[in-house]
């Protein structure tokens, strides 16, 4: 095999050409990515919706839905999108300060969500609404067990970004890292409004 | 020729950089996209010996009636084995071997676009590959088919393991064909050569593309399906268990006819994953061989686009007998004779490129037209199946039997092998020898019509296909027999192929940069292509650009003086360093080996046996998925802490 002479250390190093249409690698990774994770959730929201109103025994989901509790949830989640805006914005502008401030309060509302998940779990669980009791329990809990498992991966990356904010790493050159995972944020948060209104809101 | 040292010294990161250009750690770290299309193809074809062994056994069982060879429990694993391997293990990968090798170069470009991403795809589809095999060793091989129907599938009516390890090992295979399918589809977006337009693009490149499209859809679904099952089988759930998990329990209410409709809402456009790189080959192939260009190459474009659409539109076609309402059937019905339509128009097309060229009939040729014939016939029993009063008598028969095979083997294995003719040379650098191919292809030609040919009338005949063996008497003695005959005569043909591989290695005549005056632009790098492919990246004029500048009458359309190949200096700039060529080559940038994908498709290896550890019951076990997890986490920070020597964008 053979080598090729590298350019002195100096000069930052790409192989890469030009990029054909003129977008960014990463962000055509993250929408393909998007785009198959809608997928994901159809086959799972569909799941859910073969069973409805099909299911057999109690508690059924509807049985043990408190919708003013989880619209407050949803709420956060909602409001956290508009913090991924402020941060992705902030960044966009060089202000590292207020970059750090909106990240925070993403992946804060992102964990009051999963708090919420993780309480209602519970609550659900004593009332008896269980994984292997019926086909309402098991299509609810993977459903949204694995959004919230999206938005705890969601959280870790807005951390991490958080943390090399702190550490002095984000500069304004690096917005589009903050960009990327605001799509993934926005995403998650708009399946959330689809699980939301077609699990809990639109009655059987 | 010219070397010098590779990226000087190990930087900054938690381990430090591989450095050995030679070895079998510079194999294990390599993230060159070449490198990782040979490892590819090397595992693929080694599974493709393995299921072809299992092929073997059971032909051998149904050589005679009330053959005792093996038992029914052993026939059932291994029909389960081989037609998962064939799909999952060989043509899946042996396609991904040529996107690794070919795309790059077919485009123009150095690499693709997330080599580390790339070797990661690899090195998790070797893990799913040896989990889903992991069960020979202990005794628990999966046996309930490659569809793994509902309810056959529960604990209730599979205690063993067997099941786990298909789910887990497709599972695995799953995320290494979505992290390959998405590279590719951002490679052939964002990195193909100036000029290189869409509708320029190489068949070859296109087919590429529109199939990372469908992995990128169907593949969530089949993880969601697989996940469905898992959680059925390890916490009670139940997704598809009619009957409770625990005794006295309310009756679970679950319906086994989910799994068909999300297993096949996947698996139809998977067949479409199977067949559209083969044809992508063999619309390379054809022009070269008859020295004319493609014909009609946008209807050629336009059809695999509308394959792949259709293709997500005609799932229930297998679930005729399950009861579906007059309407559904009719549309299924409807909707899958419509996908003839395109692929009519693709075999016409290459017939009419055939039509009037001057045919050199080399063995990548062969292999082609065997393609086209096969592939009709085995089209032509498809649209039959169309029809659902049609399909509820053949199905389950070994007229599916036949039909499934002259579309996967005579359509898609013949042309992988017209696609390992053609390109061994520019992989190698050695010709493959012809009259050695000629022999393999008469031999599997000939072989592949007496095995499945006769299925026609079996299944015709009633022989019901997975059933270990049949009784005297029934009129399906003879053509048993003749397909058992074909099956070895297939096996013979396959080891003429390794002896004519392992001479070419040896022997084999000097290929040269362009030995079949090619059309496309890896033709114009020598073979085996250097490290970096290209000195300059090229800029295209025009489609078949080689054509263009070599036989400008043979490509078509002469574009009045554009240099058909150009190679765009001014472009440099953005190559990192500008510099002078050195030693006669300028400075080029390829991606520095790693570690780290490896790590973390040996995390997902763990992760994955985790899985298999509980699925015995003791769901503690899952410990070890933890850990598996656990690496490669830590793997993907240590990914996106090293150094990146990938797209600096600003
Ligand atoms: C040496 C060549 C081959 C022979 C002799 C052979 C033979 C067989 C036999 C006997 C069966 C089981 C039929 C039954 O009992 O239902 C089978 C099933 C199957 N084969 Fe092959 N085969 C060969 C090559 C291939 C190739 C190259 C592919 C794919 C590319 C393939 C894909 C399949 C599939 C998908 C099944 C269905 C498995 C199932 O029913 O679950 N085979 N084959
Ligand atoms: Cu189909």
């Amino acid at each position: 095999m053979q080598q090729v002479a590298s350019a002195p250390p100096a000069h930052p190093p790409t192989h890469v050409e030009e990029p054909s249409t003129g977008l960014n690698n990463r962000k055509v990774l993250m929408w393909a990515f998007l785009g198959s994770d809608c997928m994901f959730f159809g086959a799972l929201i569909v799941s859910y919706l073969v069973y409805r109103g099909r299911w057999q025994g109690h508690p059924v989901p509807t049985d043990v839905f408190d919708i003013p509790y989880t619209s407050v949830s949803a709420f956060a989640l909602l409001m956290s999108s508009l913090a991924m805006v402020l941060a992705l914005a902030a960044i966009q502008r060089g202000d590292i300060r207020r970059l750090k401030i909106w990240l925070l309060t993403t992946a804060g509302l992102g964990l009051v969500f999963i708090g919420g998940q993780i309480f209602e779990f519970t609550t659900f669980g004593h009332e008896g609404l269980t994984l292997g009791g019926n086909t309402g329990g098991t299509t609810f809990f993977v459903l949204t067990g694995f959004h919230g498992a999206h938005v705890s991966l969601g959280i870790a990356w807005l951390l991490s970004l958080f943390v090399q904010a702190v550490r002095g790493q984000m500069a304004q050159a690096r917005s589009l890292d903050v960009e990327i995972a605001g799509l993934y944020w926005h995403f998650v948060d708009i399946v959330w409004i689809i699980i939301f209104t077609v699990v809990y809101l639109i009655p059987i | 020729m010219a070397t010098a040292t590779a990226r000087a010294a190990p930087r900054a990161g938690i381990l430090a950089r591989p450095v050995a250009p030679m070895g079998i750690w510079s194999w294990l770290t390599t993230i060159d996209h070449k490198r990782i299309g040979i490892l590819y193809e090397l595992t693929a074809f080694i599974f493709f010996l393995i299921g072809g062994l299992e092929a073997l056994l059971m032909r051998s069982q149904l050589v005679q009636p009330d053959n005792t060879l093996l038992g029914p429990g052993q026939y059932n694993a291994l029909f389960t084995m081989h037609g998962t391997t064939m799909i999952f293990l060989v043509v899946m990968p042996l396609s991904a071997a040529f996107f690794n090798y070919i795309v790059p170069l077919q485009i123009g470009a150095r690499d693709v676009a997330f080599p580390r991403l790339n070797a990661f795809s690899y090195w998790v589809f070797l893990s799913g590959g040896v989990l889903m095999n992991l069960g020979f060793l202990i005794g628990a091989v999966p046996d309930m088919g490659w569809f793994a129907y509902s309810p056959l599938t529960s604990s209730q009516f599979s205690p063993s393991v067997g099941v786990d390890f298909w789910v887990v090992g497709l599972q695995v295979l799953g995320v290494a064909s979505l992290a390959a399918a998405f590279n590719f589809l951002v490679t052939i977006i964002q990195m193909r050569a100036p000029g290189l337009s869409f509708m320029r693009m190489p068949l070859f490149t296109w087919t590429t593309f529109v199939t990372s499209i469908l992995i990128v859809l169907a593949f969530p679904v089949i993880a969601v399906a697989l996940i469905e099952l898992m959680f059925d089988r390890l916490f009670g759930s139940t997704f598809f268990n009619v009957t409770p998990a625990a005794a006295g329990a309310a009756a679970a209410g679950g319906d086994p006819i989910l799994w068909q409709h999300l297993f096949w809402v996947f698996a139809h456009p998977e067949v479409y994953i199977l067949i559209l790189p083969a044809m992508g080959i063999v619309s390379e192939v054809v022009p070269v061989f008859s020295r004319k260009p493609l014909f009609g190459y946008p209807f050629m474009v336009y059809a695999v686009v509308s394959i792949a659409f259709l293709s997500f539109t005609v799932w229930a076609h297998h679930m005729f007998t399950t009861g579906l309402s007059a309407i559904a059937m009719s549309f299924f019905a409807a909707s899958t004779m419509l996908i003839a339509v395109p692929t009519g128009i693709k075999i016409f097309n290459w017939i009419s490129t055939l039509y009037g060229g001057s045919i050199a009939l080399k063995a990548p040729a062969m292999f082609a037209l065997g393609f086209i014939a096969m592939f009709t016939i085995g089209g032509l029993s498809g649209v039959m199946h169309a029809s659902p009063p049609v399909d509820t008598q053949q199905q389950d028969t070994y007229f599916v039997v036949a039909h499934l095979h002259y579309v996967l083997f005579g359509g898609s294995i013949f042309a992988l092998f017209a696609g390992i003719y053609y390109w061994w040379p520019k992989i190698t650098g050695r010709l493959l020898g012809d009259g050695l191919g000629q022999l393999q292809f008469w031999l599997m030609f000939i072989g592949f019509n007496l095995t499945f040919g006769p299925m026609h009338f079996l299944g015709v005949d009633g022989m019901p296909r997975r059933v270990y063996t049949y009784s005297p008497g029934m009129g399906w003695e003879l053509w048993n027999v003749v397909a058992t005959i074909g099956a070895f005569v297939i096996g013979v043909s396959v080891l003429v192929f390794i002896f004519n591989a392992f001479k070419s290695l040896r022997t084999g005549e000097r290929a040269g940069d362009d030995p079949w005056d090619g059309m496309t632009l890896e033709w114009t790098i020598p073979s085996p292509p250097p490290h970096y492919n290209f000195v300059e990246i090229p800029t295209v004029a025009g489609r078949n650009p080689l054509w263009l500048q070599k036989h400008p009458e043979l490509a078509g359309r002469h574009v009045p003086g554009a240099d058909p190949i150009a190679t765009d200096t001014g472009h440099s700039g953005s190559e990192g360093s500008g510099a002078e060529s050195h030693d006669g080559h300028h400075a080029v940038h390829v991606p520095d080996p790693s570690y780290w994908p490896l790590f973390a498709g040996a995390g997902i290896f763990v992760a994955g046996f985790g899985v298999l550890l509980s699925a015995g019951g003791n769901l503690s076990l899952l410990a070890v998925t933890g850990v598996g997890l656990f690496i490669v986490i830590v793997s993907i920070f240590g990914w996106s802490l090293e150094p990146v020597n990938e797209p600096v964008q600003a």
